[in-house]
């Protein structure tokens, strides 16, 4: 690792000061992404600012139709979360395989969404709900706060504060996690919503995307059958020495389809 | 640098550090703690694990500075009055080990998991353990361990 100075924020505003303040900082929250970023030296900041333990980001709570998160909480939190289980149950199942155990003890909501890994699961539950994220200066939905590989909305000093999400009639989570690393090599969630079904997919292309087609077949009909004759495009997936794209687009497909039967099955 | 102040199976401690040291760092080098080992230092294999406020961490992805005021457990700290932890007598019993490198970050993990749910199912434990490596024995013999500590236990996780 590169020196940094380390710096534990009071608040949200004096952590949203030091952002502001120093334009090589970054935000620390559970350090599963950004500390083995530092040690492998991909970056260098002049400041690391820790906002892992601020209680304005703590917090799991239902407020009217939605189920808010606060950007602190870690993943085991919601995978154990009975106010989670209750509400969108997929939500807790999908923070349950995220990484490992020692991960999801760590692990935050925000920082999962804030760095927008590629194969990261949440930005699927954010997308496929039709999420918004709450920053300190604005409310950012899921279809424009996602941005292509490790690319977001938010500003270089914006903060998210907390994420919600639209309870949904159902909503089902699969993966085909990478055997060595947990990550998803393709991650599709599929939610039936009140304003219609979203497909959300993630480990596959360049950042998580919306299967349109999928939505529109689902909309129709709730049943693994009515993907059937879909494909996604496989040149615009991921290709690298875990997979070829074409085996990511039929990943897709049958993650997809485990999805709707799980579903179904809801 | 930073000030960390920490309790470590149970005795305070005091070290001034560079703000980028690891928590496994100071257990090793500032405390002389070398049970606590570091495998892979990229946050795969789970040497490193120890408790942290009562959940198991992967202590060379904790900064130092972040760990500052918490309780932590290290493999030392199992054994209490020279009598082996009831997961250590089983994995001893077990066999649950060749090369042992890996086994005291094991063992804080089976502690981990045994604390949530103290009758884990062999795919439970697949799942408690997937943060921890090991080379050797193929699992089979630590699934062994796990489940033998939880009847050590009697149920009550820890």
């Amino acid at each position: 690792m590169y020196t940094f100075s380390y710096v534990k924020a009071k608040s949200l505003q004096h952590a949203g000061e030091l952002l502001a303040a120093n334009e090589e900082a970054k935000l620390l929250a559970g350090g599963m992404t950004l500390i083995p970023t530092l040690k492998a030296r991909l970056a260098r900041p002049t400041h690391v600012v820790d906002v892992g333990d601020l209680p304005e980001l703590a917090g799991i709570e239902v407020k009217g139709d939605k189920l808010v998160v606060g950007a602190g909480v870690r993943h085991r939190d919601v995978a154990t979360s009975d106010v989670v289980r209750k509400a969108i149950p997929a939500l807790s199942e999908l923070a349950n395989v995220i990484g490992d155990p020692q991960v999801r003890n760590r692990g935050t909501i925000g920082g999962s969404v804030a760095n927008n890994d590629p194969a990261a699961d949440y930005p699927a539950a954010v997308l496929g709900l039709g999420a918004t994220v709450m920053t300190g200066k604005r409310e950012i939905a899921a279809d424009d706060f996602f941005q292509g590989m490790f690319a977001t909305a938010l500003a270089a000093d914006e903060i998210i504060v907390r994420v919600a999400f639209p309870i949904p009639k159902r909503a089902a989570y699969c993966k085909f996690p990478h055997p060595a690393s947990g990550y998803a090599m393709a991650g599709v969630f599929v939610a039936e919503t009140a304003q219609g079904v979203r497909v959300a997919v993630t480990g596959a292309g360049p950042g998580v995307f919306r299967w349109r087609e999928a939505e529109a077949a689902l909309g129709k009909s709730m049943n693994a059958a009515a993907l059937e004759k879909l494909a996604v495009d496989a040149g615009s997936l991921n290709e690298d020495f875990h997979a070829t794209r074409e085996y990511r687009a039929n990943l897709v497909a049958v993650m997809a389809k485990r999805a709707v039967a799980k579903i179904a099955g809801k | 640098m930073a000030k960390v102040e920490i309790t470590v199976n149970g005795v305070k401690q005091s070290r001034e550090v560079e703000d980028r040291t690891l928590l496994v760092d100071v257990l090793r080098d500032g405390l002389g703690l070398t049970g606590t080992h570091i495998g892979c230092d990229t946050s795969q294999c789970g040497c490193c694990t120890v408790h942290m406020n009562g959940l198991a961490v992967k202590s060379c992805t904790v900064l130092a500075a972040q760990a500052n005021g918490a309780d932590i457990v290290t493999i030392e700290g199992m054994a209490k009055n020279g009598q082996l932890h009831p997961i250590q007598q089983a994995f001893t019993e077990c066999h649950g080990l060749q090369c042992g490198f890996c086994t005291p970050g094991m063992i804080m993990a089976v502690a981990g998991l045994l604390k949530d749910n103290p009758h884990p199912t062999d795919e439970e434990i697949y799942h408690g353990l997937e943060g921890n490596l090991c080379r050797c024995t193929g699992y089979i013999n630590i699934v062994k361990a796990v489940k033998r500590s939880a009847e050590l236990l009697g149920g009550k996780g820890h």
